[in-house]
């Protein structure tokens, strides 16, 4: 029997990849955002899994304004990073330290 | 008016004086100067001549009030005031008439100098700072009047400023005097902690209920408390009245003009010692410890200093040896309890050896500023005056039958022999055997001075001449003028002072020392009351006199005539060749027993290479080094590494994000 | 024993997910991460669909995988990566990355596990009659009482738009636009100046008529 309790290892183990993810990927912005997608994937599998299991729908609204924040939060992200390529040349990340302390 | 306020005018015409003459100086002139001083003193003078009638001659009753309390602390009360009795109005005649004496001096042996104005107001200050001494009526106004006295002492000690052995004397009497009123004010403070109270009232009448008190010092040892107020306070005393091993500072204050030699380091502030334990004899006949160290350190000052004038050149100095010595034998009389002697002869020193200063001044100006005894001579001739009334203090001095000198000492010698405390046996062999070295040094001074063949030419060795460094700018200098008697100006105070050098034993002694004079100023314990054995035998001066010739003062002070006489006049070559067969006694001599060098390298020298330690290891590597300097460093240092966490770089933030989630999801949920 | 649908969906689909997670940060190629995420997507939208999730289901995919990766397809491809260079370091840093994701994960686990939230009373509710939309069971909610922050998420994407507009526009030099406002604003003095010229003989008597 599927309980909740594999949905919500599976969202956690999830979220975990993502996270090795970023630390993982110096060299590219692209994967670093796709990892951010991975993250709030993973939460949104944990409101649904709950919302199926104490029956609130409440959950599942909620998954759809994340949605739609992840959205609109890739698209500026996917902005800024191309107004980054134009102006460096590059997406290394460790080319980016010009704030450096 | 009434006695109250001529005593206020006593202590404050003299201020005002000094006031006048130092803050407006250059506005009232030289003469303006001495005549405000002279006359500010001199009222000070008459006032305290009336005092004296009052008290002493009319019966007057003792005046003791405050009249001003400046604070009160924890029920000690902080006053102004006087006590005037016997003790305080025989003070305060001596000191206004001593200094009256200098002040017209001054004009004559300072009229060359331009401090002028300067130095009437320091005297005229001294002359203040020694009367609220005497009249004080509360250790307070004593403590202040003993630090007054001893920021004037170094104010003219130092009064040739640009010289630099002035300033090195200066120095060390206040450092030495300093280390003195340190033990003072240590033995102020135990009479605060057991009584309670500055005022002398007070704690005199409490002094007998402290007989049994205990203190701690060292852990174990149980001191009496009274013995160790009484030496504490006698510390303080050591420094002011120059006892050995606080002497130092005393030959080298000739450093300063001849006037204040004779006032302040002959008759006056060097008294002040003796004084205050006169007028602690209360506390002090409560405790023979303290009695038997008087006693002790008194007979080592009257002996030892008075060996040292047998090899001084310099005329001051030899003086200056001769008064460490007399201070000595004061401190002997009161170690044994004879306060009023010592008191009587501290009056009559006061008169001779303040006369005795004034002549060397005069022979010295005379001289055209040449101190060293070498190069005079036969001066009898050229200064007659002078050399009557340095003759007349030297007889008192050497306590020759019928002069003041002789009541005094004689009178003093006799009581130490009756004495019986620890010690007395030394110090009356101490105060005997100082007759003969006295005798010997005065009239191997006079001698040297006033008689034989003048020897202005001769050249004098300074190698050996250590004692008087300031010599050295005077070598070849003024030899063509012969030497002239001195103006009236500095002769009659010299008069002045030899007539009661002469007569005023004779006259006095049977009142101070027999008949309780001092009344209750002061306190005599019966098992020490020596004076009053010495009464029972008395008869009258002149059989005192004639009691001389058969005890051994007498033959022993015509020993030491007779002795200078041949080593100073008959066979004048005999000092040299005693020198060179004695030569390790010389050197002994000479370097005034070491003292000084000691003092120089140990004490001097040790607290400036305790000082360069604390510069270079303190304040160098400690406080600018580690927390200065150090704590700028450390801070920048510490900022060089941690300005590295902002790398500039995401993936860091990223990481620092994460791991601060990590570290706190999991401190929330093990807590 | 009988193994039920439910699980013959959900192993298959759990595997493919976490297995297309792993591809995407582990991959060289960008445009792979990007096509293996949409993998994610996908799987995901079944095992919400195992879920009776079903309208968001569909949204993922319509939404995320349509338009969301689609957009990063775009931006992987217009940038002109190296991507050679992108490679190094990954070595270095996997072991802290793993040690990280452990972390995370035994935190995660064990809050579920043994904080003892009361997870096993949570049964699965019976099955839905045959009627029971979910896309009108989320829109009974979301009209009534989450209006507002509905409102808000349609201006969140309002600023979006604006935002990714103003980044990356740029006028190209060169070329010319009309500009109608401008047009419109001219005035006769800018463009026409009348002169007056001083009129001079002509000569008749050379040349032809």
């Amino acid at each position: 029997m599927i309980s909740l309790y594999h949905y919500l290892a599976l969202a956690a183990v999830l979220f975990s990849i993502a996270v090795a993810g970023i630390f993982l990927n110096r060299k590219n912005v692209i994967v670093l955002l796709m990892c951010i997608e991975m993250m709030l994937l993973a939460v949104n599998m944990n409101f649904i899994a709950f919302s199926r299991y104490l029956d609130d729908v409440a959950g599942q609204v909620f998954v759809f304004f994340i949605l739609t924040v992840a959205a609109a939060e890739a698209a500026i992200g996917l902005a800024i990073l191309v107004v980054l390529f134009r102006n460096r040349n590059s997406i290394n990340v460790e080319e980016l330290d010009s704030m450096k302390g | 008016m009434s006695m109250e306020n001529i005593y206020l005018a006593t202590v404050l015409a003299p201020l005002l004086a000094a006031v006048v003459a130092g803050l407006f100086g250059r506005q009232v002139g030289r003469a303006g100067a001495h005549w405000v001083t002279i006359l500010g003193v001199g009222i000070s003078f008459v006032l305290s001549c009336i005092a004296f009638k009052h008290i002493a001659l009319d019966g007057g009753a003792v005046y003791n009030d405050s009249l001003y309390t400046w604070m009160v602390s924890d029920g000690i009360r902080m006053e102004v005031g006087f006590l005037v009795d016997r003790l305080t109005v025989l003070m305060m005649t001596v000191v206004t008439f001593v200094s009256l004496m200098v002040h017209v001096y001054t004009i004559g042996y300072m009229q060359d100098d331009p401090g002028y104005q300067r130095f009437f107001s320091y005297i005229s200050l001294f002359t203040f700072s020694m009367l609220m001494l005497v009249m004080s009526n509360n250790f307070l106004q004593l403590f202040f009047g003993w630090e007054a006295v001893g920021v004037v002492s170094y104010l003219l000690i130092g009064f040739w400023f640009k010289r630099e052995s002035a300033i090195f004397a200066n120095m060390k009497a206040f450092l030495v005097n300093r280390v003195g009123d340190f033990g003072f004010l240590l033995g102020i403070a135990a009479v605060v902690y057991y009584t309670g109270s500055l005022d002398y009232a007070e704690v005199f009448a409490a002094a007998p209920s402290l007989a049994d008190e205990t203190m701690q010092i060292l852990s174990g040892y149980e001191w009496a408390a009274l013995s160790v107020i009484g030496i504490l306070l006698f510390v303080g005393a050591m420094g002011k009245s120059a006892q050995v091993p606080l002497h130092v500072w005393l030959p080298d204050s000739m450093e300063g003009p001849t006037p204040i030699s004779a006032l302040i380091h002959a008759a006056t502030m060097v008294t002040a010692g003796i004084f205050m334990v006169a007028r602690m004899s209360p506390i002090y006949e409560l405790s023979e410890t303290a009695l038997s160290f008087i006693l002790v350190i008194g007979s080592v000052t009257a002996f030892f200093m008075g060996l040292l004038g047998i090899v001084a050149n310099d005329i001051k100095r030899v003086i200056a040896y001769s008064t460490l010595s007399q201070l000595g034998y004061m401190t002997v009389a009161l170690g044994a309890s004879a306060y009023a002697a010592g008191i009587f002869h501290l009056m009559t020193h006061a008169f001779f050896k303040a006369l005795l200063f004034l002549a060397a001044g005069s022979v010295i100006i005379g001289m055209h500023h040449e101190q060293d005894m070498r190069r005079m001579g036969g001066l009898r001739k050229y200064m007659p005056v002078t050399y009557v009334t340095m003759l007349i203090g030297t007889l008192a001095l050497v306590a020759v039958p019928g002069f003041s000198g002789f009541f005094s000492k004689d009178a003093l010698i006799e009581a130490v022999h009756h004495s019986n405390i620890a010690g007395s046996g030394i110090a009356y062999w101490a105060v005997l055997s100082g007759v003969f070295i006295t005798a010997l040094y005065s009239f191997r001074l006079l001698f040297m001075v006033f008689h034989g063949q003048p020897r202005f030419d001769v050249h004098v060795d300074h190698h050996i001449a250590s004692d008087d460094p300031h010599h050295q700018q005077h070598d070849d200098h003024h030899h063509g003028s012969a030497p002239h008697e001195s103006p009236w100006v500095v002769t009659v105070p010299l008069i002045l002072l030899a007539i009661p050098s002469i007569f005023i034993g004779w006259f006095t002694i049977d009142a101070l020392l027999f008949n309780g004079w001092f009344g209750s100023a002061i306190v005599v314990g019966e098992t020490h009351d020596v004076l009053g054995e010495l009464g029972a035998s008395w008869h009258g001066p002149w059989a005192f006199v004639l009691h001389a010739f058969s005890g051994a003062a007498v033959y022993l002070m015509l020993g030491g005539i007779f002795t200078a006489w041949v080593f100073w006049w008959w066979k004048p070559h005999w000092p040299g060749i005693a020198a060179d067969r004695l030569n390790w006694l010389y050197q002994l001599f000479v370097n005034k027993y070491f003292f000084d060098d000691f003092n120089n390298t140990v004490f001097a020298g040790g607290a400036r290479k305790l000082g360069q330690f604390f510069w270079k290891a303190g304040d160098v590597f400690l406080i600018d080094g580690l927390l200065v300097n150090g704590s700028a460093n450390s801070v920048g240092r510490f900022a060089g590494v941690l300005r590295k966490v902002q790398s500039g770089y995401l993936y860091h933030y990223a990481f620092a994000m994460i791991i601060g989630l990590v570290a706190f999801l999991g401190w929330l949920l093990l807590k | 024993m009988p193994i039920s649908a439910e699980t013959l969906i959900f192993w298959p689909a759990a595997v493919m997910l976490l297995g297309a997670a792993l591809a995407v940060i582990t991959v060289r190629n960008p445009v792979h991460a990007a096509l293996f995420l949409v993998v994610c997507f996908f799987s995901s939208a079944v095992l919400w669909l195992l879920l009776e999730a079903e309208f968001l289901g569909i949204a993922l995919v319509l939404v995320y995988v349509g338009a969301v990766m689609v957009l990063f397809l775009f931006v992987v491809m217009m940038l002109d990566i190296n991507i050679a260079v992108v490679r190094e370091g990954f070595i270095r840093f996997a072991p802290a990355a793993a040690i990280v994701a452990i972390m995370m994960t035994a935190l995660l686990v064990w809050v579920v596990w043994y904080q003892q939230l009361g997870v096993e009373e949570f049964v699965k509710p019976a099955a839905r009659s045959e009627g029971f939309s979910n896309t009108s069971a989320i829109g009974q909610v979301m009209y009534t009482e989450y209006v507002y922050p509905f409102e808000i998420a349609s201006v969140i994407l309002l600023v979006g738009i604006i935002v990714a507009i103003s980044l990356t526009m740029r006028r190209r030099t060169g070329t010319r636009a009309q500009d109608p406002a401008q047009q419109v604003k001219v005035r006769r003095e800018d463009r026409i100046r009348l002169v007056k010229v001083a009129s001079e003989k002509y000569d008749h008597g050379q040349g032809t008529e």
